[in-house]
């Protein structure tokens, strides 16, 4: 690189333009391509924007300390985005009221079985302990997440990686399965995709229907709530 | 626009004060849905600017997990050395977390 290149390298690896700059291309690239994919569900934007800039964080060698510098501007609109579910929640307020029973039935099914079935799972492939313990609360949505793995001591850091990958996977497999498995009522389909995969999920969710991605809000909200108070439990017992 | 993000914000701060004061197992954020939500039950319905402005920012809500997900890149060398597991158990439970909390919620909206 020459000194003049290097000059404004230096200059603009420094300032949040950048960090922010890079996840707004990557999020649109990775977007077309998953338009130009027919919305195909294996091409999830977030995660084709995530290995994008992954690439090129590692490519430039920069930080990822750095780029957040300038992607928590992106990244600080998920609280306000959060408290906006409260909108299509309220749609569905009159459907809400007839499945509340039977919501609050598969909410606690769902936290049980996220919890037990990664365990026993990863355990038969020999998953060390701080790996059980960061995937334990992989099903919720990262903040609570991360404080439950702290208080049962997993890694944190590691846990919000895994919360991520879980929400790709529920996205890409969610809505095929269901359909698959006869689930035709959009408000089950988007509870248990809530349920399994939170925010990520529920993204995935608005795009089957606004139904779908209300239910969803909802099982995220309150699967975070009954797998903060199941899983120190359920931990002690399969550990 | 200005006002319906102002209370987005607001609600939010709610949520964040009463779960600090608490000590709440949930993100301010979380609360601060289920608190509008039980405001706008009150109400009776929604404004527009307020529909408008959530409608905008769940648009490419996709887009406002990129920036954590990049995180990834700081553990590539654990994800490296205990992939198997990890692959096999986030798939394998992720698909039965899906498929039980569906069936449970179907057979319990037919009895009732």
């Amino acid at each position: 690189m020459n000194p003049e290149l290097r000059e404004l390298w230096v200059y603009l690896s420094t300032s949040p333009l950048l960090g922010l700059t890079l996840t707004l291309l990557a999020y649109q690239l990775a977007y077309a391509i998953y338009v130009k994919l027919g919305s195909h569900p294996l091409a999830n934007p977030v995660a084709i924007a995530v290995a994008l800039i992954v690439a090129i964080l590692t490519f430039t060698g920069t930080p990822y300390a750095v780029y957040f510098e300038g992607a928590q501007f992106v990244h600080f609109l998920l609280g306000p985005a959060t408290v906006a579910l409260a909108v299509p929640l309220y749609a569905q307020w009159p459907r809400l009221k007839k499945l509340f029973g039977a919501s609050m039935l598969a909410l606690v099914t769902g936290s049980v079985v996220s919890v037990v079935s990664v365990w026993l799972i990863a355990e038969a492939f020999g998953a060390s302990d701080q790996v059980l313990r960061s995937l334990a609360p992989k099903s919720v949505t990262s903040p609570i997440g991360m404080g439950i793995s702290e208080k049962i001591g997993g890694l944190p850091s590691l846990t919000a990686v895994l919360i991520m990958l879980t929400g790709i996977v529920g996205a890409v497999i969610g809505p095929a399965l269901l359909k698959a498995t006869g689930t035709q009522d959009d408000a089950i389909r988007g509870f248990a995709i809530g349920i399994s995969a939170h925010g990520i999920g529920t993204a995935r969710a608005f795009q089957i229907s606004e139904t779908a991605g209300a239910f969803s809000a909802l099982a995220m909200g309150l699967n975070g709530v009954v797998t903060s108070i199941v899983v120190p439990v359920l931990v002690h017992a399969l550990a | 626009m200005l006002a319906s993000l102002t209370l987005l914000l607001v609600f939010q701060l709610i949520g964040e004060t009463v779960v600090q004061w608490l000590r709440l197992p949930v993100p301010g954020p979380v609360l601060g849905m289920l608190l509008l939500f039980a405001a706008l039950v009150v109400r009776g319905e929604v404004p527009t600017a307020l529909r408008d402005t959530a409608n905008g920012l769940l648009q490419h809500l996709s887009l406002l997990f990129v920036p954590a997900g990049a995180g990834v890149m700081t553990h590539l060398g654990l994800l490296a050395t205990a992939w198997l597991p990890i692959t096999v158990a986030i798939l394998l439970s992720t698909a039965v977390t899906l498929l039980v909390t569906a069936f449970v919620m179907r057979a319990a909206a037919r009895q009732q």
